[in-house]
């Protein structure tokens, strides 16, 4: 057993986040939307060591199954991510993370004389780029620091 | 033009400039020969939204829906609207859809029209979204370049303010659907913004930056002038460092070709020195001029492809 799966013992049912970047994972959290006011346990393991990323945070999330749209916008700020779908204690599903063509409410577009930061009834929209994403309206392009974007709100 | 909202020059293909140009061509010989325009839209009104001062667009859209045979309503200023009340801009076009067959809008946020556009069914221009785009505007500076130099093999320099000018952000993206080298001339702190950069290199335009316009000035046919938009700067110091940076005057042109074209989309400050408008260079007057002819050519091809 490694030292990681140690730290934060096995689920019954719900999703295992792998191979997050170290120091991610409340930034993962945050972008699935989980706070922990769902009631259903949630735990976290930042900075683990790991043999392909160095140091890696690892998530678990009980009763839910994330979908393969999560999955991929989870990609934005953790392109390794491996995603495991848990049920009674067994991984009956692997899912990889791939970049989606666009997020939609999920970031905040950092142009304040955006019109998605008005008080208006639209949702953000990015397209995803190579290097980064683009806001589908006022068309700024963010390349670094994505999850800084994040639209907790 | 296959689009039924016009947001951005992106979405123009060299076709569809084309189509807009030669019907423009049509509306501006009948104007000048002083012919009786038939009434193409008797029956159709267009909304001014315009949430920012305006003078040539405002009346140049309204000329135009005249000419055609149409009528137009206007919003009014901001202040007399229910925008005061805190009406948001979704609600007032989906309203204002329900009065007339077109609107125009005009808004000081970036992504505005495109937002308007996804709320209603009738035709939406943008007439200017805050620092991002302004492609009517477009049209009639391609309408100008091409009457004067052509718009293939084409060199044009534009600058001033290419961060926040809106104009050039359209034209820019416009021009990579011709054969043209573009040279931009700004101070560092008013380069062109990322995405525009980021457009440009994707069309694989020929672009070149530059800090002086003697850099490139005898290399040019068209030399596109542009206001320093005090409007636009967050910080009046920074406004301040800038301004003024690149006035053009007689003395200027002297290292210009003969035929260089200058135009300005207007207002001007005092960028282009009065003694050049009796010159040949000067075409800025005309551009402005250009704008009732286009404009009905854009209207009148949206209104086709709306019934």
């Amino acid at each position: 057993m490694s030292d990681h799966e140690l730290r934060v013992s096995k689920i019954r049912d719900g999703t295992v986040l792998d191979h997050l970047p170290g120091g991610s994972a409340l930034n993962v959290l945050a972008m699935l939307g989980i706070d922990g006011s769902e009631g259903t346990g949630v735990s976290v393991a930042m900075n683990v060591p790991s043999e392909r990323l160095g140091t890696k945070d690892v998530v678990k999330v009980e009763e839910r199954e994330l979908s393969q749209a999560e999955v991929d916008v989870l990609s934005l700020i953790a392109p390794r991510a491996t995603v495991n779908i848990v049920r009674e204690y067994e991984v009956q599903e692997k899912k990889q993370a791939e970049r989606p063509d666009t997020v939609v409410g999920v970031l905040a577009c950092p142009n304040s004389s955006c019109i998605t930061n008005a008080e208006e009834p639209v949702e953000s929209r990015f397209d995803v780029l190579d290097d980064g994403v683009r806001c589908g309206y006022c068309e700024e392009i963010i390349r670094e620091g994505i999850a800084a974007h994040l639209d907790v709100g | 033009m296959r689009q039924d909202h016009l947001v951005a020059a992106g979405q123009l293909s060299r076709a569809d400039v084309e189509r807009v140009l030669d019907r423009a061509a049509e509306f501006d010989a009948a104007l000048d020969a002083g012919d009786d325009l038939p009434a193409r839209y008797p029956e159709k009104l267009l909304a001014l939204c315009f949430y920012e001062p305006s003078t040539r667009t405002k009346m140049s859209f309204e000329t135009a829906m005249k000419r055609l045979g149409g009528d137009v309503v206007d919003m009014g200023g901001v202040d007399a609207s229910s925008v005061k009340k805190g009406e948001s801009l979704a609600d007032t076009v989906r309203v204002i859809e329900g009065y007339a067959d077109g609107l125009v809008l005009r808004h000081p946020r970036e992504g505005a029209a495109k937002m308007a556009a996804e709320f209603v069914d009738a035709p939406v221009v943008n007439a200017g979204d805050g620092a991002g785009h302004h492609p009517s505007q477009t049209l009639l500076d391609l309408y100008t370049i091409r009457e004067a130099a052509g718009l293939d093999d084409l060199t044009i320099g534009i600058v001033g303010d290419l961060k926040y000018g809106r104009t050039v952000h359209s034209l820019a993206t416009a021009l990579t659907e011709f054969d043209t080298r573009m040279h931009f001339v700004s101070p560092e702190s008013l380069r062109l913004p990322r995405s525009v950069r980021f457009d440009l290199h994707e069309a694989g335009a020929q672009v070149r930056e530059h800090t002086q316009l003697d850099e490139v000035l005898p290399e040019l046919d068209v030399l596109y002038v542009t206001r320093i938009q005090r409007e636009r700067f967050p910080d009046e110091d920074e406004y301040r460092k800038v301004a003024g940076e690149f006035q053009i005057d007689a003395e200027t042109l002297e290292a210009a070709r003969e035929d260089l074209t200058v135009m300005h989309p207007l207002p001007r400050v005092d960028e282009i020195d009065p003694a050049i408008d009796d010159t040949d260079h000067a075409n800025y007057f005309e551009q402005a001029h250009n704008g009732v002819p286009v404009r009905m050519a854009l209207l009148d091809l949206l209104f086709a492809n709306h019934e």
